[in-house]
């Protein structure tokens, strides 16, 4: 399953990487404690969080994550979004909270 | 810093014990600048004349295979030592190779001939007197380690086998070593002429030197400072990435990194990290000054953290930092003094991707 048919189904917005949704979903990890996530997520996951700040950028890149979802209408900084496009990291945006976002991606993968 | 291209492939060649003769017949192709000078910022430098050059690059990213001799004589251990004279004349040679259904079983050379001529044992087979026990280079493995190999064994040449299966797939001189060097020098040189042209990016190694065959990467880092915070993470990626190590390994030493780098810029007032890369292992040391960790072993525990408020709304705080950097290290020495700071040293072996 790759990003774009995930952001399509969960009418997700996308901040930056347009051109990055063709990438390969392999799972999923949600959290907002910063080295939780570099502990426990794998690469290819898509990372759901509220966590706005420029740090997300770096924690997806050091675990090649395939994106980042904002949930709670959370919105990436300025600074998040320019580094987010220099590391080649989407981020998208959803108003839902994480416990619908994390729903809903789980089913598209498990059914 | 300007460099020409032979005074930079001389040093290397000098480096690792070269005759410059050899270097001398290069000299006609009349090459020019082989280092760039670059438009970065000369924050937390180190010398700048120590800045690594296109050749330094190269010898971690060619691989034996690529400039090896393919074309090459073997002989067979039925062969007699009287055939091998022949074909040593013939083909002027010094040794060969001996090999049996494709895969290397021994070397012989002239030193063995000279002994069976003198001891009138030239009906002899080269299987019963070649040398057995051979050094050899893998196909797959970077340049730089077999610079390493012909310094430590000083011999003139070393038979390549592919890793899997163990055939042989050809023979490494020195020479074979200067001219593939000149070669992609001299196409890196064009196509970073034609990125300069088209005035791109920054050159990544700004503040990274090397000695010998390891690299060394240093960077500041300021305490509370959270506005460059993982900057250099990307920096190392990308080095690391370029001197060819495979993604696993990349990841444990940037996630070491940037782990060590949030707790000197959350806990202390300043320190420095430091990565050294060589082809078996790297080596990350992390030291700051500060108020130091009382119990090491509290803090080791996953969990324990005495992160402030504010920092914890910033999503750290799990008490995971440490932890995870003991996972991505194959050792780990943690030394701290209350009221003077902390030092972390780790080691990371390159495993060729079976890592962790
Ligand atoms: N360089 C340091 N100087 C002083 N104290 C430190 C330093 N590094 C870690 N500590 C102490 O060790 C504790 C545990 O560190 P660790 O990195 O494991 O977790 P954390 O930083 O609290 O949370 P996390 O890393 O998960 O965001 C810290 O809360 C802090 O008290
Ligand atoms: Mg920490």
């Amino acid at each position: 399953m790759n990003l774009e048919f995930i952001v399509g189904e969960l009418k997700l917005d996308v901040r930056c990487g347009e051109d990055k949704l063709g990438r390969k979903v392999r799972g999923g990890y949600v959290g907002d404690l910063l080295s939780d996530v570099i502990g426990n997520s794998s690469e290819g996951d898509i990372w759901v969080t509220r966590q706005a700040h420029q740090n997300i950028v770096a924690v997806a890149s050091l675990k090649d994550h395939t994106g980042i979802i904002l949930v709670n209408g959370s919105e990436p900084d300025s600074d998040t979004l320019e580094k987010a496009i220099k590391e080649e990291i989407p981020i998208m945006v959803s108003e839902l909270p994480g416990f619908e976002v994390v729903g809903k991606i789980y089913k598209l993968m498990h059914t | 810093m300007r460099e020409g291209l032979l005074a930079a492939l001389k040093r290397l060649a000098l480096m690792r014990g070269l005759s410059s003769e050899r270097l001398k017949g290069e000299k006609q192709l009349r090459l020019r600048t082989l280092t760039f000078e670059l438009p970065y910022k000369q924050d937390n430098q180190v010398t700048q004349d120590k800045k690594i050059t296109k050749t330094q690059e190269l010898v971690y990213k060619l691989k034996v295979k690529d400039v090896m001799t393919t074309d090459i004589v073997t002989v067979s251990p039925g062969n007699t030592m009287n055939e091998l004279k022949e074909i040593l004349r013939i083909r002027r040679i010094a040794g060969t190779p001996v090999v049996e259904n494709k895969r290397l079983v021994g070397v012989i050379g002239i030193d063995d001939l000279i002994r069976c001529l003198s001891e009138g044992e030239m009906d002899a087979t080269v299987g019963e007197k070649m040398t057995r026990k051979v050094e050899v280079l893998y196909g797959d493995e970077p340049l730089a380690h077999a610079v390493n190999k012909f310094n430590q064994y000083g011999f003139g040449r070393f038979p390549v086998i592919e890793r899997k299966r163990g055939r042989l797939i050809g023979i490494l001189t020195k020479s074979d070593m200067v001219t593939g060097l000149l070669k992609r020098l001299e196409i890196a040189y064009h196509t970073e002429e034609f990125r300069h042209n088209n005035n791109n990016e920054n050159h990544v190694f700004n503040n990274i030197v090397m000695d010998k065959t390891s690299f060394h990467f240093q960077y500041r880092v300021n305490g509370q400072d959270f506005k460059v915070a993982g900057e250099s993470i990307y920096k190392l990626k990308q080095i690391l990435s370029q001197l060819g190590f495979p993604p696993p390994i990349i990841r444990r030493a940037t996630i070491a990194a940037y782990e060590a780098e949030m707790n000197i810029i959350i806990y202390s007032y300043g320190g420095c990290i430091s990565v050294s890369a060589d082809y078996d292992h790297i080596t990350l040391e992390a030291r700051d000054t500060g108020p130091g960790i009382a119990n090491i072993e509290q803090a080791m525990r996953q969990g324990f953290s005495t992160a402030p408020t504010w920092v914890q709304e910033l999503g750290f705080g799990a008490g995971m930092g440490l932890p995870n950097i003991r996972k991505c290290a194959d050792t780990m020495d943690i030394e701290s003094e209350v009221g003077k700071g902390t030092h972390i040293k780790i080691v990371i072996k390159n495993t060729n991707g079976n890592g962790k």
